[in-house]
């Protein structure tokens, strides 16, 4: 490839595929799907660098913990997300960092 | 279960820095990481500042994995296609100890550090998630780490866990941070040759850069994105705090490729390849609103702790390893005494109130809410006077009188002459 061309533009999931992830079979965040429903702002979809929280057809809130990148971001965005660190060893693992 | 003299948690920066300085004392310390290895979970922008690794490693560049040292800066205002900017290049730095700034890449720099520490003695477990202290009368015994036999004790805990400090809040020391207080940066590895950096950005052999961007490079928010030169990649990230772009509905990956696409960006960014995206929370707390940074038989440092210059100075991991060693000096004077309460840990806050840290941090700490104050220098600003400039240097048959006339009318349509200039001198007095 030449030097000139411009940076290949990747979609997030497809920057999300180079990260290595050691995936847990159990979620380390939790919302509150009581505090969602009447949560108008859902800043959780958007504030995610990760994009790990998605509103389903049904306005409930689906988590794809499986790419967290770790920033607790969620945690201090929204109030009632119950965040806990992924079991030693597992979840994102940087090879450059 | 045996009794630690120390317990650490948290193999970044500040936590190895403890370590190192307790186990060469021969006190027994133990890190738990949660991490697969030192580093895994660890990020920062790109530059480590090093005058306190310098001290515990002398002249530790020689053998550290670091990437570039730092002798050229930059520092630039984006309009949505145009740039002003101001470089430094100083040929001082290319020299030992080359100014104490390095960019690294944190993922190898952190588990070479972790080792240090494993040489002098310390033991580090990885992949090993702490949970809860442990509690005796009030006073942190030990730690609860999620794994068989997982109850530890020692007469004294270091937490060294970093931004997302659940450990510190479940503690009581620290509330919550609330959105203003905490930057999100996202930030990509972006690969290309070592011979291309180095035409690119003017550097020779090992010489590095830094490109800070303000402005439209944020989308005019408060914030900035940057630019790190490592040895055949770079390091390209945007920054900005969770209040503002929750304000503004903002996707952190779509503001890190707005950043990526602007015209001036994307030409220092050609024919690399993405390697790898990463995510961290900075914290700025303020400095009326650090946390309680002892307890009985507990120290914080660290992000945790607070530790970040927010200026533009950009200085986290110096600090988070003068918070380390710190603790730890004060943990030796502690087991002479035998008195690890709370009063007998103070000597470390009197320590951080004696050095840069405290002074920077009360000097710089609420540098982000009068920034806040003034979101026009992160927008109208940029726009007007690179609005001017474009006016003084677009030929035209007009006179050069009337061209910068014309040019200063429209600046003057946007800004108030005398506010700008009240700004400026707060935003200066604010930033260096």
């Amino acid at each position: 490839m030449s030097i000139l061309q411009p940076l290949e533009q990747k979609t997030l999931s497809e920057k999300l595929f180079l990260v290595r992830f050691k995936t847990n079979t159990e979620s380390h965040l939790k919302v509150n799907p009581e505090r969602c429903k009447v949560c108008k702002d859902k800043s959780c979809i958007y504030i995610c660098p990760a994009e790990v929280y998605k509103m389903d057809e049904k306005e409930n809130i689906t988590i794809s913990f499986e790419g967290c990148l770790e920033c607790g971001t969620c945690r201090i965005a929204c109030e009632f997300i119950e965040w806990r660190n992924p079991k030693g060893g597992y979840g994102v693992c940087y090879r450059y960092g | 279960m045996d009794k630690f003299d120390c317990i650490i948690i948290g193999a970044g920066p500040a936590g190895v820095s403890a370590a190192l300085t307790i186990a060469r004392k021969g006190l027994t310390v133990t890190v738990f990481e949660r991490g697969e290895y030192p580093g895994s979970k660890n990020l920062f922008g790109g530059v480590l500042y090093s005058t306190v690794l310098n001290k515990l490693i002398p002249e530790f560049y020689n053998e550290a994995p670091v990437e570039r040292h730092i002798t050229k800066r930059r520092y630039s205002i984006l309009s949505k296609n145009s740039e002003m900017a101001v470089e430094f290049d100083f040929e001082d730095f290319n020299h030992p100890p080359f100014n104490n700034s390095f960019t690294v890449l944190r993922a190898k720099f952190d588990r070479w550090f972790a080792q240090k520490a494993e040489e002098a003695g310390a033991v580090i477990f990885t992949e090993t998630v702490v949970d809860d202290f442990i509690y005796d009368n009030g006073k942190v015994a030990g730690v609860r780490a999620r794994r068989e036999g997982g109850d530890v004790y020692a007469d004294v805990v270091i937490c060294a866990e970093g931004a997302n400090s659940l450990l510190t809040e479940r503690a009581g020391l620290k509330k919550k941070p609330l959105p203003h207080q905490m930057i999100t940066a996202v930030k990509e590895v972006v690969s290309l040759p070592k011979e291309v950096i180095e035409d690119r950005f003017n550097l020779s052999n090992n010489e590095g850069m830094a490109l800070e961007f303000f402005g439209e490079a944020v989308k005019g928010m408060i914030g900035s994105g940057f630019i790190y030169t490592n040895k055949d990649s770079l390091s390209v990230g945007v920054g900005c705090p969770i209040s503002v772009m929750k304000e503004k509905n903002m996707k952190p990956n779509d503001l890190l490729e707005s950043f990526k696409s602007h015209p001036v960006v994307k030409k220092l960014l050609r024919g690399g390849k993405t390697e790898e995206i990463s995510a961290k929370m900075i914290p700025e707390l303020g400095y009326g609103n650090l946390p309680r940074l002892t307890a009985d038989g507990l120290l914080i440092v660290g992000d945790a702790g607070g530790f970040v210059n927010p200026s533009l100075y950009r200085e986290g991991t110096n600090m988070a390893m003068y918070s380390g060693m710190m603790a730890a000096e004060t943990i030796l004077e502690a087991k002479e005494k035998g008195d690890f309460s709370e009063r007998g840990l103070q000597g470390y806050v009197k320590k951080l109130e004696d050095s840069f840290v405290m002074e920077d941090l009360e000097r710089y700490g609420d540098v982000p809410e009068k920034l806040s104050e003034m979101p026009q220098l992160f927008k109208e600003y940029p726009e007007a006077i690179l609005k001017l400039a474009k006016g003084y240097f677009t030929v035209s048959d007009l006179s050069k009188e009337d061209m910068h006339r014309q040019a200063w009318n429209r600046f003057k349509d946007k800004v108030s002459m005398w506010k700008f200039l009240l700004d400026m001198y707060k935003a200066r007095k604010a930033v260096l």
